[in-house]
């Protein structure tokens, strides 16, 4: 049944870590969605984009540091990760300050790839359009 | 795609995001507290006004009228619909988007 | 078409359970199919047996139980979401060491699993939440 369908999931993430409970589970969706062979793609537009931040130490705040999980989602073939620049710019953020989230492209002799891709409001805007099923979180 | 935006924008900037995203003939239906980006007379009408170039705009009466609100106050191009009018909404675009 | 209904949010503490339900029912009245509803997130609550509110108001749990029934819908709450929040059914209340449980009749616990392939199943996946 769920097999022979495959659709193009886009997981769209807004908002910042920790102090909702939105990213921890709209990370959870995605694993277990990975295990759907669908076509996925993760956005993270506006405080989303702190989801992705390096360095998180949650030892102080005593919550469980989730961050880790981003660098499994390679393994799950999840690996269009889209970061919007704008976003990205107007906190004052590069790609150096996110960490570095890679796959294995099993097509290109298993070469490490990133995960990892920013791009504009206006390419993020195309690749909506594209989607069919929209999950936000 | 039908784009549905449920926060005023006085408190969240869903409704300015949403309207940056949306394509040329996208429709975007304003709700529950997102009915405020709707309205005549708001530090937001101009870019609502600007968006109705490029998308065509409706707003759920039920919300509206819960709040105190009424066609009126509507800004001019913006439609009203029922939820039977919301789910045809859905049905004639190819995907929805949640901006929440 | 067919419909999957995602909630993300509780009742009464946001909007998004009411619209879901009279998004979902203005659907039915039109002669569309529910493939699911999904609750996520603090929506789990959604389901709580337990719930009081005043009698001058409406039953947001009893209304979707009610839908339901009248028309076999699949209301589906999270496992992961319910359990971090202290939604059981019996089965899981037993298997946790808990003394109650309290999901409400017409709604039944399982996997995230069910909310991808509601996506998949579904023409459309209309989510409300905050």
């Amino acid at each position: 049944m769920s097999e022979e369908i495959k659709k193009k999931f886009l997981y769209v993430n807004r908002k910042a870590p920790y102090g909702t409970i939105y990213a921890l589970e709209s990370l959870e969706v995605v694993l277990i969605g990975a295990a759907f062979d669908q076509d996925v793609s993760l956005a993270f537009v506006d405080d989303g984009v702190y989801q992705l931040k390096k360095d998180q130490d949650t030892s102080l705040s005593e919550m469980k540091n989730f961050s880790p999980t981003y660098r499994a989602l390679g393994d799950y073939d999840v690996n269009k990760l889209f970061v919007e620049k704008e976003s990205l710019e107007a906190r004052g953020l590069t790609l150096d300050d996110l960490m570095n989230l890679t796959y294995e492209d099993e097509d290109d002799d298993w070469a490490e790839k990133s995960s990892i891709h920013v791009i504009t409001r206006s390419e993020l805007a195309k690749l909506m359009e594209e989607q069919d099923v929209i999950l936000s979180f | 795609m039908l784009h549905t935006v449920n926060k005023s924008p006085f408190e969240k900037n869903s409704l300015s995001t949403c309207l940056s995203f949306a394509c040329q003939g996208s429709d975007v239906l304003l709700f529950e507290d997102g009915i405020y980006g709707a309205l005549k007379g708001t530090q937001f009408e101009s870019e609502v006004t600007e968006a109705l170039k490029k998308c065509q705009i409706y707003v759920l009466e039920a919300d509206l009228r819960t709040r105190g609100m009424r066609k009126e106050n509507l800004i001019d191009g913006i439609k009203m619909v029922d939820y039977g009018g919301f789910v045809d909404l859905t049905v004639n675009n190819n995907t929805v988007q949640a901006w929440l | 078409m067919k419909f999957s209904i995602l909630v993300s949010e509780g009742p009464y503490q946001h909007q998004a359970s009411d619209s879901a339900y009279l998004f979902t029912k203005a659907a039915l009245e039109k002669g569309h199919e529910i493939f699911r509803v999904f609750f996520y997130h603090d929506g789990v609550n959604n389901a709580s047996r337990l719930t009081v509110p005043p009698q001058d108001d409406r039953h947001i749990v009893n209304r979707w139980a009610e839908l339901g029934k009248k028309y076999n819908l699949d209301l589906v709450v999270c496992i992961a979401a319910a359990q971090r929040r202290g939604m059981l059914d019996e089965k899981e209340a037993k298997r946790q060491g808990k003394n109650a449980d309290n999901l409400n009749e017409g709604f039944r616990i399982s996997g995230l699993g069910q909310l991808i392939e509601a996506g998949i199943q579904a023409d459309r996946l209309v989510e409300f939440g905050d």
